[in-house]
């Protein structure tokens, strides 16, 4: 088999923030930008401490290597700013390394986001045309997959409709569809499988395991490590830069599983790293039973609190939180606030979600957080994945869903129901 | 040790810098299908979204020139080299704004793109050279426009007096559009960092134009002055083209050798700087 890319030595490092001033001008240019009340125009990456950090430099990636052969399918899991996307960057030359190279071999097309490009004034066919050679098709190439292209999609009957009058679900197929009919030999795919339909998603994970059997290489990064398993036969796991595992994919998804636990019940922000827009940034998340001190185990019979911090700062926003639970590589349900509000003065304010005892199961649980209006004005301010993992231990020492069963409870959720059983017979 | 034995068939290699001198014009030209569509969106957008589409770009340079000729011809009275006002102040006002169009806009590339560039990978430079073609279209209708007043001019009989030198009107254009991408890119690598910049370059070019002899005629600025007009590259171009197609005005094949030289001096700086930002640029924004 051939090597059809060679990550070597790979290194990506970030300057941050306040720390390390270099020049007078990088000191006017902040001055500058605090006078007009921007944000600091040199801070990158609003992200919390992953511990990558040190003197005002984040490694991003940090020595990363390995070599894919022609035809693999590698999927990438990692917690959040664990390198991932910086890996993704690199490999698709929107951001050079620090140190190190990656030799490839052959034409590589990267889906860091699918409809890049698309301009709503413009029409289905000729945003095809348009992101086609955006992402490195020739126009007689587009043109000879056209048909293949808007049959995928969906769209037929729209082609000629400005994309501005699609639905999102339209959009994002006739972007995806562009996408997958790229053929280019190493194929890199970030989460685009996240949107969509039900049935799309399944259409669209179709095509990629066909690319793969067509012998193209895929490189995958998901948090769908149920994604992962089925698409990868292999996985590499990276935690803060570095690169922690590498093997079989379900041997790593199950590592990466198991490891994810470790964090302590909650998370904060400083003022300039907390993620949100201007409206509403989250501030801090915590996770507590009644006894209010934050940790990440629970017991199934504890009440879960999950309380998020926000500070609002242009009053009269109105918004609501959302709150989606996953395990098993599956979303296990989300929950909304029931209707959007207002606040009338900036400042912080907070949301807490009860989950009732005996509902979670014995699984580790990550939360995906959101901030977002969907009433009048469509906007997301804050949209989070997997910002905190917890899991869920069942102690058996009080009455539980379990009753007296002792093994393994399947399940996603593990509810306490109620069960009428007939003790007499009711047919002999 | 696999690596070792196909190390010469690598098709790509990513590495931390580019060479100062790695231009890749090849890569360039490859992307000519995708820089002939972002004119085509260019013009398209600009053209759906308003109701009188195309005629924009007729009625900008008559308002213009119209403008120049009441305020400078008529009230300041400013001499022109004795051709009729319109016709000076529009020949200027034409030649001057595709340089100025080709500037402001390709000074803007990284910022106005950054979603886009930080998502995908294609030759960067597709994009301002797509914007020096879309102008070209803008231009060329322009000049149509100019050459309609002047055929108009010569035939109720003012005195223009176009020559042979109109040929080298694919120079002028040339030289523009190389001048406009050269400061367009160097503004837009350094604008990366230092955002402020945008709103100078729109408003230094606002300048720039009263040092060139746009609104007035080479000829009427006293002699120990000239030199520093002429110092400014677009000054030849204005003149010539003025000369070429009407006459009046000078033309001097130094100062056009100069201009020349001073775009491919401008442009050369110009792609380094942005082929070294092109590859970090996405850290900074």
């Amino acid at each position: 088999m051939t090597i059809s890319i060679s990550v070597e030595n790979l290194s990506k490092q970030y300057r941050l923030g306040v720390i390390g001033n270099r020049t007078l001008y990088e000191d006017l240019n902040r001055w500058w930008a605090r006078v007009r009340g921007l944000p600091d125009p040199l801070a990158k990456i609003g992200e919390v401490d992953h511990g990558n950090r040190a003197d005002g430099l984040l490694w991003a990636l940090r020595d990363v290597s390995f070599q894919l052969e022609q035809g693999e399918v590698l999927g990438v899991i990692g917690r959040n700013g664990a390198g991932k996307s910086t890996l993704l960057k690199i490999l698709s030359k929107v951001t050079a390394p620090t140190t190190g190279q990656i030799k490839m071999r052959g034409r590589i097309a990267s889906l860091l986001e699918v409809g890049t490009g698309f301009h709503p004034e413009l029409t289905g066919r000729e945003n095809v045309y348009l992101n086609g050679a955006i992402l490195g098709m020739s126009r007689e190439e587009i043109a000879s997959k056209f048909d293949e292209i808007i049959a995928f999609s969906e769209v037929e009957k729209f082609v000629d409709t400005p994309v501005k009058r699609y639905s999102s679900g339209m959009y994002v197929r006739l972007a995806f569809a562009v996408a997958a009919h790229l053929d280019p030999e190493i194929m890199v795919v970030d989460e685009v499988l996240a949107v969509g339909d039900a049935a799309f998603q399944r259409k669209c994970l179709g095509k990629l395991s066909e690319n793969a059997g067509e012998g193209r290489t895929v490189l995958f990064v998901s948090h769908n490590m149920a994604a992962i398993n089925r698409l990868c036969s292999r996985a590499i796991l990276l935690d803060r830069g570095t690169m922690i595992a590498d093997g079989p994919a379900a041997e790593i998804t199950a590592k990466y599983l198991s490891g994810a636990a470790e964090e302590d019940g909650a998370r904060n922000w400083n003022e300039n790293e907390a993620p949100g827009t201007e409206e509403v940034r989250l501030m801090a998340i915590s996770l507590y039973s009644s006894d209010e001190i934050s940790k990440s185990v629970f017991d199934v019979n504890d009440e879960i609190f999950i309380r998020l911090t926000y500070r609002v700062g242009v009053p009269n926003t109105s918004f609501r939180c959302a709150l989606i639970f996953n395990t098993q590589g599956v979303i296990a349900f989300a929950s909304v606030e029931p209707s959007e509000m207002a606040r009338s003065e900036a400042g912080l304010y907070y949301s807490i979600l009860k989950v009732p005892a005996h509902l979670l199961s014995e699984s580790e649980y990550s939360l995906n957080v959101s901030v977002f209006a969907s009433a009048g004005a469509k906007k997301h301010y804050v949209n989070l994945r997997n910002v905190i993992n917890f899991q869920i231990y069942d102690s058996m020492t009080k009455p539980s869903a379990r009753g007296d069963y002792t093994q393994n409870l399947l399940g996603i959720v593990r509810p306490m129901l109620n069960w009428d059983i007939s003790t007499t017979r009711i047919e002999p | 040790m696999e690596t070792k034995f196909a190390t010469e068939k690598w098709t790509d290699v990513i590495k931390p810098q580019r060479g100062w001198f790695d231009w890749r014009f090849r890569e360039l030209l490859r992307a000519r299908d995708l820089i002939m569509l972002f004119v085509w969106r260019d013009f398209v957008s600009v053209y759906k979204q308003t109701i009188l589409g195309p005629l924009w770009y007729l009625i900008q340079p008559l308002l213009t020139t119209l403008t120049f000729t009441v305020i400078f011809g008529r009230i300041a009275a400013l001499p022109t080299d004795a051709l009729p006002d319109f016709l000076f102040y529009l020949s200027g006002s034409v030649v001057w704004s595709y340089f100025a169009e080709c500037l402001n806009k390709t000074s803007s590339t990284f910022i106005s793109n950054s979603n886009l560039f930080g998502k995908v990978y294609f030759p960067r430079l597709a994009v301002p050279v797509s914007i020096l073609i879309s102008n070209l279209i803008a231009f060329a209708i322009q000049f149509a426009l100019f050459l309609a007043f002047a055929v108009y001019y010569w035939v109720v009989g003012s005195e223009v007096a176009p020559n042979w030198s109109v040929l080298l009107l694919p120079f002028y254009v040339l030289v523009m559009a190389g001048l406009g991408l050269g400061f367009g890119i160097i503004v837009s690598a350094l604008t990366t960092r230092y955002r402020d910049l945008q709103f100078l370059v729109r408003f230094g070019v606002q300048l720039a134009m009263y040092a060139t002899p746009v609104i007035y005629p080479l000829s009427s600025i006293p002699e120990k002055y000239q030199l520093l007009i002429i110092a400014n590259p677009m000054t030849s171009i204005v003149e010539g083209f003025r000369y070429s197609f009407l006459g009046a005005g000078s033309i001097n094949p130094w100062h056009l050798l100069y201009s020349f030289v001073f775009m491919l001096i401008s442009l050369a700086i110009g792609i380094m700087l942005f082929n070294r930002i092109e590859t970090t640029f996405m850290d900074t924004v």
